[in-house]
């Protein structure tokens, strides 16, 4: 076994004094952790498994259990970091690229922590959102750029496909194999219940959620898993993923160990064969390729439904959005790289891309400067994190936002971040079916529901503070922000200014 | 703009919220009268100014020009004037050229030079630039409001004319001397701004081609619009409502063809809740406009009264969160912030009444067309 | 009458339901105080094979097989709710021969003991029920 080098980051203390010996920790823990000492009579555990779920801890009834850092440290060094350490010891030993899951958890800024909301005084007044209507409907779409009439002068109403949110938040892409079918299930149904949306992801849409189709945006990636005439008709919307905000620029890949039968069906794939998303799509190349993709599948729905452009923010994000802007697009969704995913390697995730903030803001920024910010609806993701982040999303000129992180929060992920082991406690990422049951999608869908009704209360809270009724008049509406410890370049990115000024 | 204006901080140079007051006038018969009701009427919402801003806007007053565009402009240096001059030259056959006849007042202090140019485009110009005439004149105005500094073109219409100045509306009136011009419909305007700009230019009416507008209140939406609409060419310079209301109209109404009534379903669009109830038809329309151009909703407290080319519209924040009251009388229609301001001048209207949030009223001339107007506009609708 | 009813599709077999049933019967407030180092006398039972469990409980008949065979008359419906009046019971496991869901059990006192909805206990609310962490067993009109 040779040395090794790591030393179990957690440390379990289980309270003895409270301890039942109930052994719920054991038969929830996937890794084995727990485990009874039949001669001691008394539990114990392994922490070298420990990934930090906190499964045990939350269903333990007598609360005996807590999950520390363990103090065990290296001398310290403010370069050389511990994960720097044994990052190395890690690759040294295994010879391969480090993989990792979710958002990065690195310390970058978090531009909407920098950001402060306006409120109304004296000179205009606010509006108490349980006296007043506060609408925060949306249309996501191209707006008309001329009215026609007809022989009596009427406007002819018209519009190409038009996705109506009844809240400005969609569920974004996750797909059935990176997550489970129940995970996938308990969005679907919020996303009916909600009045918005839910994102297949690349892997298909299983037959059990044709019904949920007019809430479902469905996604064509580089791997074309699952795509067919049917599956493009289902949804209310198709989304062409170029790029993931954690790992932007390569491919993805599920491991043929999560290819069940089920899922193979729904991809259109072998059983248990690896499914491999390749880094860019084969048939674009260029913007001129992403044209034709685009109007590809508008022909294949008969031009009923809008295409959305999903793609990574990176450093000439603006450029790319004025360019899918003008390639057909609807809607132009951008992914920050605080964005999360099943798995990625920890380098990229780690270091490419930029923060949404500043995408969205450039991106808004230029496609006005163009003059065809009416031709898309812009939607934004990568770590939106609550309702305040919502409001100053759409302050610096986003119509809508997808979230996911946050989703799978609300089901009960507790962002160990080991989303690629496959053993996820929680029953979302994971595709085994002891550990899929977990998540009962009816317990699941109520929390979704619960927490963007929980957001929209409080997105009609800020507005109405603001003296805004309705949505429409936030977007873009950068007035309403002010930057807090933020210098000139970055107060001119985002287009605010300081606070106090 | 910014330099040579006598005072900082400038118009513009932050955003400015105030308190107003606003009112307007319009015979329906097109019998002309002077200003002196209007002076009336905004002198007894003293209170609601400062003394900061107050304005007017009549039509009609240059039956004689009626064909060319009436250009008031301020200057505030001989250079600026020359640079100006230089640059109507290039774009316009100046028909007339003359001061703008002002009587001293001691209210009315920094008085800046104030020019009036009856022009009209180039014909070259006009056709080399493939634009019609509005469209050329609305972005020569634009350009030498953005780019001369010291000059400022405040008003630019057809037998209209705005006259504007730092101090309380009715002393405005007297150093116009608006005694002397006759016009079918007036509106006024008295200013409240929170802060000191003291720029001639940031008074009000605000006015482009030959749309005003006065406005009462501070929308929420301003940054939402101001982005929007300077999409289009408009360049918000002022970053006050007024502005933006007018170009937001002056996209609409001229250049998207919208009638009024339309462009008020745009500014003032009702709650989805009140759309869904109304007719098929009706709801189509209503969701089409509101969706369309959703960016140029307008939220927070408003009264406007917009005055255009054969007409006049007022128009509330759909929660009427400002004042707003309207009155007729034989022919004559009033509008004002407060009732006291209709009644000093017509004691008994025939019917007064408050209008509803969100609800134009649109009164134009009983000589005009249905149609005349671009659009289809209507002759008298939401009385 | 509301019952308690289980989906074995969402039942983990963690057997939480079990140590709530038996911490909310134990008549005493503090939960290790009355189940630390004790074998735990529960009126929930979690039936386990392979990957499939479920939860079972008295479902509360209506036509009671165990009330037509306790020869104590100790067994007796109070508004559908099926209870036990333990001071009655001989112990003859008559019930335990006549309930086909294994519902009664003997309790440490050497009586049977039977769920009886949390009626009679402090909690009001079935006790399994607010336990369970994934909704497997619900407390339901059906
Ligand atoms: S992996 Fe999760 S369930 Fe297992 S011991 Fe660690 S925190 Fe508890
Ligand atoms: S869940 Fe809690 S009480 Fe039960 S065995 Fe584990 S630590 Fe002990
Ligand atoms: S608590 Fe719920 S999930 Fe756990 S064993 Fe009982 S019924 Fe099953
Ligand atoms: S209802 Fe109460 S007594 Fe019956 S099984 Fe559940 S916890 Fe036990």
């Amino acid at each position: 076994m040779g040395i090794n080098y790591l030393y179990p980051p957690f440390e379990i203390i289980r309270n003895q004094d409270r301890c039942i010996a109930c052994r719920v920790c054991e038969r929830q823990c996937a890794n084995l952790v727990h485990h009874y000492d039949e001669d001691k009579k008394r539990m114990t555990a392994d922490e070298s498994l420990c990934v930090n779920c906190h499964r045990c801890v939350s269903l333990c009834p007598t609360r005996a259990l807590k999950i520390v850092k363990t103090d065990h440290t290296f001398k310290e060094n403010a370069n050389w970091k511990t994960e720097v350490i044994e990052d190395i010891y890690r690759q040294a030993q295994s010879g391969g690229v480090l993989l990792a899951s979710m958002g990065t958890p690195k310390e970058y800024p978090v531009y909407w922590d920098k950001m402060l909301i306006n409120a109304s005084q004296v000179t205009n007044p606010s509006i108490d959102p349980l006296r007043e209507p506060m609408e925060t409907r949306t249309y996501l779409g191209k707006k008309s750029a001329k009215i026609t009439r007809d022989g009596e002068g009427r406007i002819i109403t018209s519009t190409t496909g038009q996705l109506k949110l009844d809240i400005p938040i969609m569920f974004s892409a996750m797909s059935y194999g990176s997550i489970s079918y129940n995970a996938h299930k308990s969005l679907a149904m919020a996303a009916s219940e909600l009045g918005t949306f839910y994102n297949t992801g690349e892997g298909g849409l299983h037959k059990d959620f044709y019904q949920y189709g007019k809430n479902t945006i469905v996604q064509v990636a580089s791997g074309r898993f699952g795509v067919h005439p049917e599956y493009l008709n289902a949804g209310a919307a198709i989304e062409i993923k170029m790029g993931q905000g954690a790992k932007p620029g390569i491919g993805g890949h599920l491991p043929g160990s999560k290819i069940g039968e089920d899922i193979s069906a729904t991809r259109m794939i072998p059983l248990h064969a690896d499914a491999i998303s390749p880094a860019p799509h084969h048939d674009i190349y260029s913007i001129e390729d992403l044209r034709q993709l685009v109007y590809a599948l508008k022909e294949a729905t008969r031009y009923t439904k809008p295409v959305i452009v999903k793609v990574a923010a990176v450093h000439n994000i603006s450029a790319i959005a004025s360019g899918i802007a003008r390639s057909g697009a609807d809607i132009i969704a951008i992914d920050g790289f605080r964005g999360g995913t099943g798995a990625a390697p920890a380098r990229i995730r780690d270091n490419v891309g930029i923060p949404i903030e500043l995408a969205l803001a450039s991106v808004d920024q230029r496609l006005r400067q163009e003059g065809i910010r009416g031709n898309v609806s812009l939607v934004v993701g990568g770590s939106i994190r609550s309702s305040s982040d919502v409001i100053k999303a759409i302050a610096l000129g986003a119509d809508a936002v997808y979230i996911a992180t946050s989703a799978l929060v609300a089901l009960g992920c507790h962002l160990c971040r080991t989303c690629h082991s496959g053993k996820c406690n929680w029953g979302i990422a994971t595709q085994n079916p002891e550990l899929v049951k977990r998540l009962n999608p009816e317990v699941g869908s109520q929390h979704l529901v619960n927490l963007l009704t929980a957001w929209n209360h409080e997105i009609k809270e800020m507005m109405g503070g603001m003296g805004i009724n309705s949505i429409e008049a936030l977007k873009g509406n950068r007035l309403m922000l002010r930057g807090i410890a933020l210098h000139e370049t970055e107060l001119k990115i985002l287009g605010i200014a300081h606070a106090g000024q | 703009m910014d330099g040579c204006h006598q005072r900082i901080p400038l118009e513009g140079a932050f955003r400015n919220s105030s308190g107003c007051a606003i009112s307007g006038i319009i015979d329906r018969s097109g019998k002309r009268f002077t200003a002196r009701e209007a002076i009336t009427s905004i002198s007894v919402m003293h209170d609601r100014s400062n003394g900061l801003g107050g304005g007017f806007a009549g039509y009609g007053i240059y039956p004689e020009y009626k064909d060319y565009t009436a250009l008031h402009i301020f200057y505030y240096s001989s250079e600026a004037k020359r640079a100006c001059e230089t640059f109507l030259e290039e774009h316009f056959d100046l028909i007339n050229l003359s001061k703008i006849p002002t009587k001293k007042h001691p209210a009315i202090t920094d008085v800046p030079l104030i020019w009036r140019y009856f022009v009209t485009a180039l014909p070259t110009k006009l056709s080399f630039s493939q634009l019609d005439e509005d469209e050329y004149t609305a972005r020569c105005v634009i350009r030498i409001n953005r780019e001369i500094e010291g000059a400022y073109v405040f008003s630019s219409g057809k037998d209209m004319g705005v006259f504007k100045a730092v101090g309380f509306p009715e002393d405005v009136g007297e150093f116009y001397m608006l005694d002397e011009y006759e016009g079918y419909s007036w509106t006024v305007h008295g200013r409240y701004p929170t802060n000191t700009p003291g720029w001639w230019g940031g008074s009000h009416p605000f006015s482009l081609l030959s749309y005003s507008v006065v406005h009462n209140g501070e929308i929420s939406s301003y940054d939402a619009n101001r982005r929007y609409i300077e999409m289009y060419g408009y360049a918000c310079t002022l970053q006050t409502d007024t502005e933006v209301i007018t170009y937001m109209i002056d996209y609409l109404h001229r250049r998207m063809g919208l009638t009024l009534e339309e462009v008020s379903h745009v500014l003032a669009a009702p709650f989805w809740s009140t759309i869904e109830q109304k007719e098929p038809k009706e709801r189509e329309e209503y969701s089409y406009l509101r969706n369309t151009f959703a960016s140029m909703l307008i939220t927070g407290p408003f009264s406007i009264i917009l005055g255009f080319k054969g007409g006049l519209m007022a128009l509330n924040d759909r929660l009427k969160l400002r004042s707003l009251v309207a009155a007729e009388k034989a022919g004559r229609v009033y509008f004002a912030s407060e009732e006291a301001a209709i009644r000093v001048i017509e004691p008994e209207p025939d019917r007064l009444w408050y209008p509803s949030g969100g609800k134009a009223v649109i009164v134009t001339l009983d000589s005009m067309q249905e149609g005349e107007e671009h659009g289809h506009q209507l002759s008298v609708s939401a009385l | 009458m509301k019952r308690i009813y289980v989906n074995e599709m969402w039942c983990l077999g963690c057997h939480l339901c079990e140590y709530y049933c038996a911490y909310a019967n134990s008549g005493i407030q503090d939960m290790v105080k009355a189940l630390k180092d004790k074998q735990i006398q529960a009126r929930i039972t979690v039936e386990q094979r392979g990957t499939i469990s479920f939860a079972v409980n008295c479902r509360h008949c209506t036509e009671p097989l165990c009330i037509k065979s306790c020869i104590a008359g100790a067994i007796t419906s109070k508004d559908g709710v099926i209870v036990i009046d333990q001071s009655r019971c001989v112990l003859c496991y008559s019930c335990i021969m006549a309930c086909p869901y294994g519902a009664l059990m003997p309790a440490r006192e050497g009586v049977m003991q039977k769920c009886e909805l949390c009626t009679t206990n402090s909690q009001g609310q079935p006790a399994c029920i607010q336990g369970c962490p994934n909704k497997a067993i619900v407390f339901e009109e059906r």
